[in-house]
Order: C-alpha cells, then structure tokens, then sequence
C-alpha cells in the first residue's frame, strides 16, 4: 500500500503526459495542415479550402475521416510485415520528444539530463522508418525515395548535431530546461546567429520538406517512399512529418529563442506556454513559407550544399565557441 | 576561393529576394472567382445567342418581321412569322424562334437587320439535357424580361 501511495503521483504525470503528447500530435496535424493549405493558396493567390465550414476551418477534419475509411491496400508483391510495421515505426517515436520539451517553467513532461539525445535519437528513427517503407514496397520509386531520404537525412543530421553543440559547450548541459534558462539576459540566436542558420537549413532537410523534400519529390517519383500506402498508414506518415516538424521547431525555440520567456503574464510558470507555442508557430510558418517558395534542389546540389558548405561552416562555428567559452 | 564565398552571398541575396516575392503574394487580394456564388461581369462584346433588344421609349421590340435574319441565315435556325392586325400599321410578330444547337454564332443576322432591333445576349451558362432545351423562343424572352 505505502509503494502504491508513493508511485501514484508519478502515475498520474505519466497518464496526463501521454494524454498531452497525443492532444498536441494530432492538433499540431490539424492546424497545421490547415495553415499549410490556407497559406498556400494564399501565395498562389486563390483561397484555399473554403466549402467545409467557415473558410473550410474542419476541411481537416473531414479529410481525416476519409482517410479513416479507406481501404488498407497491401501491394500482392511487398513484404508484407515490413509494409505494415512502417508507418507505426513513422509514428509512434514522435511522442518521446513531447514528454522532454519544456512548454513553460512547469509545463514539461520529464526533465532529463539527456533530453536533447532523447530527442535526437527518436526523431532518427524517423529515417528507419522511411528506409522500411520503401524497402518494404517493393516500388522503384519507394525506394529511389527510400534511399535519397536516408542519404538526405544522415548528412543534414551532422551540421544540426554541431550546430547545438556550440550551444551545448556554451551552457554546458544537455537538460533542454537548463538549455532555455540560460538565455534570460539575450537569446542564444544573437549570440550563435550562424549556428541558428546552420540548424533551420538542417530543420528543413532533416523533416523531409521543400526545397529538400526528394524523398517524396513528385514530379520524379510519384510520391516516395509513400507511393504504395493509402488511407490510415498514409495519414501516420503525414502525422508523423508535422509531429517530426513541431519537434525540431519546438528545439530551435528551447536552443535559440529563448524556450518560453517573453513578457511576463500572470501565472507565469504555465503561461509561459503562450510564448513557447507562438515561437514555434513562427517558425512553423517560415517552414510553410519557404516551402512555397522555394524549388526543389538536384540531389548533388542537396549533398554539396551540405558537406562543402554547411559542415565546414559549423565545424569553424564550434571551434570559434570553444575557443571563446575555454578563453572566457 | 574567392568564388566559394560569393557564391554564398548571391545564393543567400537570391534566396532573400525569393522570400520577398511569396511573402507579397501572401497579401494580395486572392484572384479566384468561387464560380457558381461569385461571377464575373460579362464584357460588352461578348457574342451569346442573339436577342431581341427592348427598347425603353416604346417598351417593346422593333421587329417588324420582314425576315431578313430569317433569310440571311447560313444554318436556317431561325424562324419568324407574323400577322396582319386590324388597326395595326405592318405586321405584327407572333414567332420568333432559334434553335441554337444549329447557330454558328456568326452574327450575319445582327447585320441584316434593317431596324436594329437585334444583339448578343450575354446567356454564357448553357447546358441542358434535351436538344429541345436549346430551342429558345426569343419573343417570349423579350417581353418576359424586365
């Protein structure tokens, strides 16, 4: 009995973490498909959904329920547990991430000493994930996808991971609340403006969207890795990528935006959370906007682009910072 | 190396200048025309099926069945007739029928008209399940329109 009293508040934090990390999953899908549609019609200057509801405000809804009732089509050739083990494996890792973010002083899951290893560890497995679909599709272009998002992916990982260890050897933690209360005076973006430069390009590469989006480029290979899947596996990938999006977002704004100070509002602890969102939203929209602005990149140009001009950048950024931080 | 640097800074200024062009875009008035709540106002040239004009002095047509439209037709669509009234000065239209699955639009009869009493309607929403639905009676058109 006296065990259970003492495990039963640890319980609850997991029930309501778990609860948490699903609400923002499929809102997050939710507004931000909506946005993404809405704004690119915008740019292309026609409306964007406008029939279901008040300017198609629940078009998201619906689709969701389409997708729902559509058939699970399992091509007669493909490998058939790795086919369907895909998109779960998409899935399911983007809930670790939510439960080490911190939302507000108080508002965060679990504060771990490694939370950004957590993060960067989990949102990878995004890539076996990929390599497993299109493998598993048994479609050339599912695994033309497959390959070039693997490639893409281990590349643009190696700048990220440099770029937020100039930020790490700075502030000398991994715990991304220490990371975020480290930057009350100024944000690390005025400090390390490069190492944030360094970390959207990454962010764009590493979420699989324009202009890097060739694992999925459709004018080349109909749509990637995602070629063969239909209905609900389809849609765990789609939930997956905006999911994989608010993750490398929600981090930008723990490791270069100041997490979630702003103007104090009252209960500041858990209002914070305003300020935290609004930043990632910000950045959210940039992501949408360069989308639909932005051609797609020739895979030699995305490699170049990442070895002779990124990882060098950062490599000097991280000698710079440790060069200062040992000399400070 | 000198070219590896400005390659930058014209990549990054062409990028910027990328940016400028969407984000404008973004607030533009959209151009789209939700089609069937929202339409566009017709062009005065536009050539629709022809009409009879009604003119506001007398508020009737001006057609005084001579048939030269009626002659002057290459795909013989239209069908006029007439009739002598007691007290009535000339004839008196009673038919004025077109039958537009076989008109070419080609205006011949707006232009033989000697009164002017014909012109292009501005119908561009046309469709029907019938042929007999594209038989128009122009007459009864003119004196049911306002």
């Amino acid at each position: 009995m006296e065990t259970l009293y003492s495990i039963f508040p640890e319980l609850i934090r997991i029930i309501v973490c778990a609860i948490g990390g699903a609400v923002i999953v499929f809102g997050n899908a939710l507004v931000m498909g909506y946005a993404e549609r809405k704004l690119a019609g915008h740019i292309m200057l026609r409306p964007g959904p406008m029939e279901v509801g008040f300017h198609g405000i629940i078009q998201l809804v619906v689709d969701g329920l389409k997708l729902m009732g559509k058939q699970l089509v399992v091509p007669a050739q493909a490998d058939k547990p790795l086919f369907m083990l895909a998109p779960i494996l998409a899935f399911a890792p983007v809930f670790v991430p939510l439960l080490v973010i911190p939302f507000s002083d108080k508002l965060q899951g679990f504060d771990l000493d490694i939370g950004l290893l957590v993060i960067l560890a989990f949102a990878s497995i995004n890539v076996l994930a990929i390599l497993i679909g299109g493998w598993g599709s048994n479609n050339k272009y599912s695994l033309f996808g497959a390959f070039r998002s693997v490639a893409q992916n281990v590349a643009y990982e190696i700048p990220m991971l440099i770029s937020l260890l100039a930020i790490v050897f700075m502030t000398n933690t991994f715990s991304l609340r220490e990371v975020a209360a480290a930057q009350s005076p100024v944000w690390f973006v005025v400090v390390q403006p490069l190492a944030f430069l360094i970390y959207i390009v990454a962010m764009v590469a590493e979420t699989n969207r324009a202009p890097f989006d060739l694992p999925e480029a459709e004018s080349e290979l109909t749509a990637g890795f995602h070629t063969e899947y239909s209905g609900m596996s389809f849609s765990l990938f789609v939930l997956g990528e905006y999911a994989n999006m608010f993750i490398v977002c929600s981090v930008a704004t723990v490791f270069f935006l100041g997490g979630s100070s702003g103007i104090d509002l009252p209960y500041a602890e858990y209002t914070g959370v305003v300020w935290f969102l609004a930043k990632v939203y910000a950045l959210m929209f940039f992501l949408i906007w360069i989308r639909w602005t932005y051609p797609r990149t020739r895979f030699d140009q995305l490699m170049n682009f990442c070895w002779k001009y990124l990882i060098p950048f950062s490599l000097v950024n991280l000698l710079i910072t440790v060069v200062v931080v040992k000399l400070i | 190396m000198k070219s590896y640097f400005s390659v930058i800074f014209t990549g990054a200024w062409s990028l910027i200048t990328g940016l400028k062009v969407t984000i404008k875009a973004l607030f533009t008035p959209i151009v789209t025309v939700q089609y069937p709540r929202e339409k566009l106002v017709i062009t005065p040239n536009y050539r629709g099926h022809i009409d009879l004009i009604k003119f506001e002095d007398t508020g009737s047509h001006k057609c005084i069945t001579c048939g030269s439209c009626q002659r002057e037709c290459p795909s013989d669509c239209i069908v006029v007739e007439g009739e002598k009234r007691e007290g009535v000065k000339g004839k008196v239209l009673t038919v004025f029928t077109l039958d537009f699955t076989k008109c070419s639009l080609c205006g011949a009869c707006v232009e033989a008209c000697p009164t002017n009493a014909l012109d292009y309607s501005d119908e561009y929403e046309l469709a029907g399940a019938t042929r007999e639905e594209f038989h128009y009676d122009i007459l009864k058109r003119v004196e049911e329109r306002e």
